[in-house]
């Protein structure tokens, strides 16, 4: 924890000394991110856009997270489901974000619908392709014994299958979030007039560096602290059951 | 109550090619008979029992149990979920809680363990755990799949006493495989010799001496002719 500190510390220390030799205009010192912060906090944008950004974040994310999984759990459990599916999968695991989210645009129009859709569809792939892997090696002997005891579908899904993908679903989550919220900036900034990815946008038209890192950090915090606050803590929660080692 | 009869079952190994391993079985159980299939490794012993639990229904002939009918199952290794705690296991397999539950958990020893998760078992623990969801369920049909092999001879003995104590009180119809002369004698009312591979019925033998008057030299001597049907079966 202790050297945890001394790396944040060591961070600002170094953007200190940087934005001191660089100029204020290139990179402006901590305090000045701060007070810029605390501005637009007064005013209550800060809050408006960073709640515009979260929400489109959680509702892409959970989209991409549910159709994901149960698109990579067919995949895995059913040979011909998977070489139906694999090449979408693979066209759709390597067409670039900006594609997507500039044809969602044109297609469906600059709304929310849009916005959310093409970031979900960028994430999905993603989530799919590291659930089949778990779902490829689901443990057979387990399967088994829940056909017969003649256990309900539903005590099978929760009971038997979900606790053996949990630690691929814990990996599509982390690299998920961060995905997601990076997407989400550029949508916003191509084509939604709030969050934090317009207010960059708008940033970057005046050259404003201070008003740019008073956004992105506040956000970076917020993804932070629901990794430390809600992902980790289920992560724990879900592996309470293997035996600890040293 | 247990009617089976396979003409032929074939399985295919991972090249492909497919070979035949039980041939021409037959068994039938009556209602709350216990019955022990007794053959060499790699006889078609685990396969047999796959198919009549409904695991593998690619094969030729029958097997008629009545409808509905409740299956319980332990398997060579304990097959527990890790991540419920054993209470847990017991219930989610079909248990209801209640005295009857109780009473097959005390009797097993496991009353300690309830809240234990698997990963903190001893494996003789996980194969009582195994044994006591089959139980716990009620069944129609107790299906054992060398239920006792890999402990300590010791623990087999007892869990073995433990096992018949429950098939005793509550009359489940029970086929128990095994490759141990001495545990198929202990247990079984009616013994089905499987030849080596593959497997095919030699032999249907009843036991007449009932378990619990079976003495020393009766069981010997059972033994004795169980062994020269099995020689018999080589020869």
């Amino acid at each position: 924890m202790s050297l945890r500190l001394a790396s944040l510390l060591l961070l600002l220390l170094i953007w200190e000394l940087a934005s001191a030799l660089a100029g204020s205009r290139l990179l402006p010192s901590p305090q000045a991110v701060l007070a810029v912060i605390g501005a637009e906090a007064r005013s209550g944008a800060l809050f408006l856009n960073l709640g515009a950004t979260l929400a489109r974040v959680l509702a892409a994310f959970s989209i991409a997270m549910a159709l994901g999984a149960a698109l990579g759990l067919a995949m895995g459990r059913n040979k011909a489901v998977d070489r139906f599916c694999d090449p979408w999968l693979i066209v759709l695991l390597n067409l670039p974000a900006l594609v997507v989210i500039v044809l969602a645009y044109i297609w469906i129009g600059l709304n929310e619908v849009a916005a959310v859709g093409a970031v979900a569809l960028n994430k999905l792939p993603n989530t799919a392709a590291t659930v089949r892997e778990g779902a490829r090696a689901l443990d057979g002997s387990l399967d088994e014994m829940a056909e017969v005891f003649a256990m309900p579908f539903r005590t099978r899904m929760r009971h038997v299958i979900l606790p053996q993908l949990a630690p691929y679903l814990a990996a599509a989550t982390r690299s998920g979030l961060s995905l997601v919220w990076k997407i989400v900036l550029i949508v916003e900034l191509l084509g939604r007039s709030n969050g934090v990815g317009f207010e960059i946008g708008t940033a970057f038209q005046l050259f404003d560096v201070t008003r740019l890192l008073g956004y992105a950090l506040p956000f970076v915090a917020i993804m932070l602290m629901i990794e430390t606050f809600i992902v980790q803590p289920i992560e724990r929660h879900v592996s309470r059951w293997r035996p600890k080692h040293a | 109550m247990l009617d089976v009869a396979i003409a032929r079952k074939t399985l295919r190994n991972a090249s492909g090619e497919s070979r035949i391993v039980l041939r021409d079985v037959a068994l039938s159980l009556k209602s709350g008979e216990v019955g022990a299939v007794l053959g060499p490794s790699g006889c078609g012993k685990t396969t047999l029992l796959r198919v009549i639990a409904g695991l593998d229904r690619d094969f030729e002939g029958n097997v008629l149990l009545p409808t509905p009918h409740k299956i319980g199952m332990v398997f060579q290794e304990p097959r527990l979920l890790p991540w419920r705690t054993v209470a847990q296991n017991l219930e989610l397999a079909g248990a209801v809680p209640g005295a009857a539950l109780d009473e097959i958990v005390a009797a097993l020893g496991l009353s300690q363990h309830l809240s234990h998760f698997p990963g903190e078992l001893s494996l003789g623990l996980a194969r009582r755990v195994a044994i006591a969801r089959a139980f716990a369920i009620s069944p129609d049909l107790l299906l054992l799949d060398e239920p006792f092999v890999s402990l300590d001879a010791a623990l087999a003995l007892r869990l073995r006493a433990e096992l018949l104590a429950l098939v005793e009180a509550r009359k489940v119809t029970t086929l128990l495989v095994t490759h141990d002369i001495d545990e198929a004698i202990a247990l079984a009312d009616r013994i089905v010799i499987l030849s080596r591979h593959p497997g095919s019925t030699v032999a249907d033998r009843v036991i007449e001496t009932p378990r619990r008057a079976m003495t020393p030299p009766r069981a010997e001597k059972a033994k004795a002719e169980i062994e020269a049907l099995i020689a018999g079966a080589a020869g």
